[in-house]
């Protein structure tokens, strides 16, 4: 609110990204179910550009329609319009290393962002919305490397908003799944789904061996943050639930060694389930990827090696500091 | 246990391979509906969180028009000639190289990476760029046709999402040992509410040993994918030989 860069006024840049998509959408000869794509990506826009003026409700019913649109297969992507291979050659041969220059002033912000411009403020006035200064700080560095990136090419800012709207479109409904995943953790928090798995676990196994107490607890905060999507939303239940009673109260394990891994614990869940899309889906679909579950596949090695090795970690550490 | 009804619906829903966002819905009704919401008020519920949760999608909408403008000028390219001039590059070692950057980096508070702005433009390009210049030191005349210039595409998909997993690797299990990083807060935040006393410092200092093995593992993977780059180029090399073959006769 008291901020010059808040994160509403990246709201306010992004709507209008999602309203250009709608309308090329509606312009483009070649677009596949136009008025299903249109309307998708103008609801979209609507939500990010009066999203905390309209009633939770409406907007509800409005996400309902984007489903729907999604579930049948209304929402579509043209056929591929980019330039062609040998014309990106010719201008990159043309450009040199001055086209890596945009490119790096995104992570250059992040970090002056971080360091420096995260603590400039007028008064009672903040540069950077305080409370999602990365997000604001990205931002800044999207727009500075915009500018400059328009600078070294020479392109019209048309340029940027066919392709913006391009690899949105590319990526498709898959960009509001985080949104969606986020609103189900809040219903099935509320709903109190996270207390019932605890007790299940708890009450299932024989967890008077300090062992098996240790494994519950990371087995069943990476499974639990595989339902939710969210290691953040699994912690404080797995926690309350299997944690503390039986590695802290029962077996008087170190709070903070069982905190850390557990949270790790469960970020190896994050990377095994289609629920954490922003990290696993998106990405799939950004870089076009036929298969939209191969990140997780290409992770499911790790994830399971990591969480092992917590297991260890937590067993041979917990109960001795 | 009825409570649970929503999971079920959410693996059901995913192994039948409907469309997520609806199995994701029905999920939040049913689990809704069992615990005596009206439909109207679990729409309520989806709206204010979606709302609320706007700032997920940030990221990917302010970094793409950028992007895309300069993958239109050849930034994706321009990458490729630049990898080339390494010769020890691989595509596991570029991924690699780029996880090391990243967990040290967000180790230390500094948030540089991300699938839109450092995967698809720079890191994925490059590791592609350098599987294919191991595959054209396998190629001989043969390889000369037109078109068979490109990587498999199942070689292209695995590259791809090994980078797409580094970058998860780096992010996840550097920024713990953080302290201001949002995990460490919430964490602290937690036991604040229940009265246990636990440093910030502690937990983060644990976050350590699992940093290592999580980058050791990365090694790993990248070795394995490195295998797997030569012998699916290897194969298609062999292929591209003996359609020469049949080409001269």
């Amino acid at each position: 609110m008291n901020s010059v860069f808040s994160v509403e006024l990246f709201y306010v840049i992004a709507g209008a990204v999602f309203a250009s998509v709608a309308w090329r959408a509606l312009r483009n000869p070649r677009q596949p179910r136009r008025w299903g794509s249109v309307i998708f990506w103008l609801l979209l826009a609507v939500i990010y550009l009066f999203g905390k003026a309209l009633p939770p409700a409406a907007v509800g019913y409005g996400v309902l329609a984007m489903v729907a649109l999604a579930a049948l297969r209304q929402v579509e992507k043209p056929a591929s319009e980019g330039a062609s291979r040998e014309e990106r050659a010719v201008q990159a041969e043309r450009l040199g290393e001055a086209l890596f220059a945009p490119a790096l002033l995104i992570p250059v912000t992040a970090v002056v962002g971080a360091l420096l411009l995260s603590r400039i403020h007028f008064g009672e006035v903040w540069l950077l919305d305080k409370k999602q200064a990365t997000l604001a700080a990205l931002g800044i560095g999207g727009l500075i490397a915009l500018g400059a990136g328009l600078r070294i090419t020479g392109a019209k800012p048309a340029v940027p908003v066919a392709e913006g709207s391009r690899l949105l479109q590319a990526i498709g409904w898959a960009l509001v799944l985080p949104q969606m995943l986020a609103a189900l953790g809040g219903i099935f928090a509320q709903a109190g789904v996270g207390q019932v798995v605890a007790e299940l676990v708890a009450s299932a196994l024989p967890t008077q061996y300090p062992f098996v107490a240790v494994a519950a607890y990371c087995v069943g905060m990476a499974l639990f943050t595989m339902c939710m999507g969210n290691a953040f939303a699994a912690f404080p239940v797995i926690t309350l639930g299997i944690g503390l009673p039986l590695i802290v109260q029962q077996h008087h394990g170190n709070v903070a060694i069982m905190a850390g891994i557990g949270m790790l614990s469960g970020y190896c869940g994050t990377l095994m389930t289609p629920m954490a899309a922003n990290f696993n889906i998106v990405p799939a679909m950004l870089l076009e990827l036929r298969d939209k579950n191969a990140v997780i596949r290409a992770q499911v090695p790790l994830a399971l090696t990591i969480l092992a090795a917590n297991i260890a970690i937590m067993y041979l550490c917990v109960f001795r500091f | 246990m009825i409570k649970l009804v929503g999971i079920l619906v959410v693996a059901v829903g995913f192994a039948l391979r409907f469309n997520t966002l609806l199995v994701v819905m029905a999920a939040g009704i049913v689990t809704g509906l069992v615990a005596g919401m009206s439909f109207h008020e679990i729409m309520e519920q989806f709206g204010r969180f979606f709302v609320d949760n706007r700032y997920m999608t940030l990221p990917v909408v302010l970094i793409v028009p950028v992007v895309g403008l300069l993958e239109r000028y050849g930034l994706q390219e321009r990458a490729e000639t630049l990898i080339r001039r390494a010769r020890a590059a691989t595509a596991g070692r570029v991924i690699l190289l780029y996880t090391a950057v990243r967990q040290v980096s967000i180790a230390l508070g500094v948030n540089i990476g991300g699938h839109p702005q450092m995967v698809r433009p720079l890191v994925a390009p490059m590791a592609e760029a350098a599987a294919r210049q191991q595959a054209g030191a396998l190629r001989t005349e043969g390889a000369a046709h037109a078109g068979h210039d490109e990587l498999p595409e199942k070689t292209k998909e695995a590259i791809r999402a090994h980078a797409s997993a580094g970058e998860n690797i780096g992010n996840f299990f550097g920024e713990d040992v953080f302290i201001a990083v949002g995990a460490i807060l919430l964490m602290k935040g937690f036991f604040d509410g229940l009265k246990i006393e636990v440093s910030v410092w502690a937990m983060a200092l644990w976050g350590i040993p699992t940093a290592l093995v999580a980058f050791a593992a990365m090694w790993w993977r990248t070795r394995v994918l490195d295998r797997r780059v030569a012998r699916e180029v290897a194969e298609q090399a062999a292929v591209q030989r003996n359609e020469a073959k049949e080409d001269a006769r």
